[in-house]
């Protein structure tokens, strides 16, 4: 807002010097004061501005508790001798008591810095794995309780969940498998064909979708989709203290949140990466009849005589594995939110990110598995 | 006024501004409401609602739970649509104020919200010079050193300014929120159950300091709240929601005030102990 500038001006008065301020003083008008201060200390004479014990504050018109701050700041601080207009007294009596220096933002140089930072993480990651142990034994502990007493299953909630995680999940995940599949086949074709051998498209589809592609892409969209969607749930109920309060009523929330999400989704993640490979293939089939002239029934036929079972198998294996793990992630940082809604932000991030991790990580170790087993 | 609003002014026996008896004195109207409605969908929540807040006085807001108290604020400030009326802040009608316009409206208003609504990924001092970096652009240095003016003036320790808003407790947040209210000094200040969940020694202190506030700096302020010491202690006139308007008088012309939910109000256990003690 335009209004007129504060004045400044050190003068002599019967002997002392003082500081003379008049004008505006209010948090709109101290914009360029800085310059003012300056010009006036720089007008003044060399004795007047360093020995300015004395303010006069009667010509001020309009002030606020800013104006009255940067007085008082000018003035060398709350014991200053000030002169003020009767109507400005209380205010400037206000700011005094309350004056304070701002505390100094800690410097803190590199190293120690990092050190600092070093430390709170590993301090941090232990806190996390004793977390994320007790948290799988609660579940373990739940989930054998539950088996003795099936009640304890709440099938409702599981299918509620699965409504979520996998019906509604069908359309993004076979849009993607499709184009993947026809991605594949197309590459497979252009790459097999300088050497004769575009027909091993068929198998490049078919094991590549099986073994890999369809569980891990199906995961992936799964962690994306339904991880984050379980940790910002129960997050946000915590932020909530919803989950206190189902423990002060005697719900336990690993039995009525924890489990039928991890349920639902150990259940779904098989049926959702068995329509990934499907749609997958379909994608492929429908590639290899632009670029190869193969019909549907050359493809499939191929594919049954040269694509054994158990790369389909070993799919299919994975997949509820994959389920529980970002279940069970999804769930565990959830529960991990603490006080703000920012907190739910970071870890639903977080859940992601770590789930995809996990499933790579156990991917390989499938891997390693299946290399062993000869499968 | 309308026909309408006219009547129902009679039937109320209120005189402009839903008063029940003139105190304007001259005073410079700075916030005028004049037919007011608020619906969602249809359901009506004000209706021909007139309030005039007069320069430099408290007004406490007050009103039966579902009455729309906070839903009449958060009309005043733009945040629910207005559907019918005027609604004038510091001489600007609300309606169609847009841009620079708007901008220096906001810069002579502070709001502190029931829960504080401090930016959770910023400390308490950086909440308090956002507004103030927004309207003043003041150096710095000048920023921090009023950032921790007012954390002083609300009464919370000086190493809160360094804090995160998740770190304090329920009344900190209130207290750094009525902080940030305050940045610019503004003239018109809209106070959302500033009392409601402070220990009654925190309350009386929170009014005393309204009271400072307004005598040093002349605020004006219009608090919802449920505090009937608060009401005692620094309102200078209480606006009553009572069927779909405000009925606005001082304490006295309310106690006589002949309303079954103002008469249970204000005569009933918990307001005669507080008059008690007023």
């Amino acid at each position: 807002m335009a209004e007129p500038d504060p004045t400044i001006r050190y003068v002599e008065r019967g002997g002392t010097s003082v500081l003379e301020v008049g004008g505006n003083w209010t948090v709109f008008s101290l914009r360029g004061l800085k310059q003012q201060i300056d010009k006036a200390r720089r007008a003044a004479q060399g004795g007047a501005r360093k020995q300015a014990s004395v303010v006069d504050a009667t010509h001020v018109e309009r002030l606020d508790t800013a104006g009255a701050l940067e007085i008082l700041q000018l003035a060398g601080g709350p014991e200053a001798d000030i002169q003020t207009a009767e109507q400005h007294a209380q205010l400037f009596k206000v700011v005094k008591e309350n004056m304070c220096v701002p505390p100094k933002p800690r410097h803190v140089d590199f190293l120690s810095h990092w050190l600092e930072e070093l430390g709170h993480d590993l301090v941090d990651l232990g806190g996390q794995i004793t977390n994320l142990c007790a948290f799988f034994g609660e579940i373990i502990v739940v989930f054998v309780e539950a088996c003795v007493n099936p009640r304890r299953f709440r099938i409702g909630a599981v299918v509620r969940q699965m409504l979520e995680v996998w019906v509604k999940a069908l359309l993004i995940v076979g849009v993607l498998c499709f184009l993947i599949g026809v991605v594949i086949a197309y590459q497979g074709v252009q790459q097999l064909r300088q050497f004769g051998a575009e027909t091993f498209t068929v198998e490049a589809v078919g094991i590549g979708m099986f073994r890999e592609l369809g569980v891990l892409l199906t995961a992936i969209i799964v962690a994306g989709r339904s991880g984050s969607a379980f940790t910002a749930q129960i997050g946000t109920m915590q932020v909530n203290q919803e989950i206190d309060a189902m423990r002060t009523i005697g719900l336990n929330p690993i039995e009525w949140l924890v489990l039928p999400r991890i349920l639902a989704l150990v259940l779904s993640m098989p049926l959702l990466a068995f329509w990934g490979d499907m749609t997958g293939l379909l994608g492929g089939a429908v590639a290899c009849t632009v670029y190869l002239d193969f019909t549907f029934v050359q493809f499939f036929d191929r594919l049954r005589d040269t694509v054994g079972i158990w790369h389909f198998y070993t799919g299919m294996i994975k997949s509820p594995v994959f389920g529980f793990i970002i279940a069970a992630i999804g769930c565990f940082e959830g529960l991990q939110v603490k006080g703000s809604a920012e907190s739910v932000g970071q870890l639903t991030t977080r859940s992601v990110v770590e789930s995809i991790f996990c499933v790579i990580v156990l991917d390989a170790v499938f891997s390693i598995i299946f290399l062993l087993a000869n499968v | 006024m309308t026909v309408e609003a006219r009547e129902a002014a009679e039937e109320r026996k209120t005189v402009e501004g839903g008063q029940l008896v003139d105190h304007s004195d001259g005073r410079e109207v700075v916030l005028k409401l004049r037919d007011v409605r608020t619906q969602f969908g249809d359901h009506v929540v004000h209706d021909h609602l007139d309030l005039d807040v007069f320069r430099g006085e408290v007004i406490g807001l007050v009103g039966g739970s579902g009455t729309g108290k906070s839903v009449l604020l958060r009309t005043i400030l733009g945040l629910n649509p207005l559907r019918a009326g005027k609604i004038e802040i510091l001489g600007t009608n609300t309606r169609g104020v847009h841009g620079k316009a708007e901008q220096e409206l906001l810069g002579h208003i502070g709001v502190q919200f029931q829960d504080g609504a401090l930016f959770s990924s910023l400390t308490v001092a950086d909440n308090i010079i956002v507004p103030i970096r927004e309207h003043a652009e003041l150096d710095e240095p000048l920023m921090q050193s009023i950032a921790a003016l007012k954390i002083a003036l609300v009464g919370l320790p000086p190493d809160t300014g360094d804090k995160k808003p998740s770190e304090l407790s329920g009344g900190m947040r209130k207290r750094a929120s009525l902080a940030r209210a305050l940045a610019l000094d503004a003239e018109l200040l809209f106070l959302d159950e500033p009392t409601a969940g402070l220990d009654p020694i925190g309350a009386a202190h929170y009014d005393e300091l309204i009271g400072q506030l307004r005598q040093s700096l002349g605020l004006t302020v219009l608090m919802v709240t449920h505090d009937l010491d608060s009401l005692h202690a620094v309102c200078d006139r209480v606006a009553v929601l009572l069927d779909k308007r405000v009925v606005v008088g001082t304490m006295e012309e309310m106690l006589a005030y002949d309303h079954p939910w103002v008469r249970e109000y204000f005569h009933g256990p918990r307001g005669r102990a507080a008059l008690k003690q007023a």
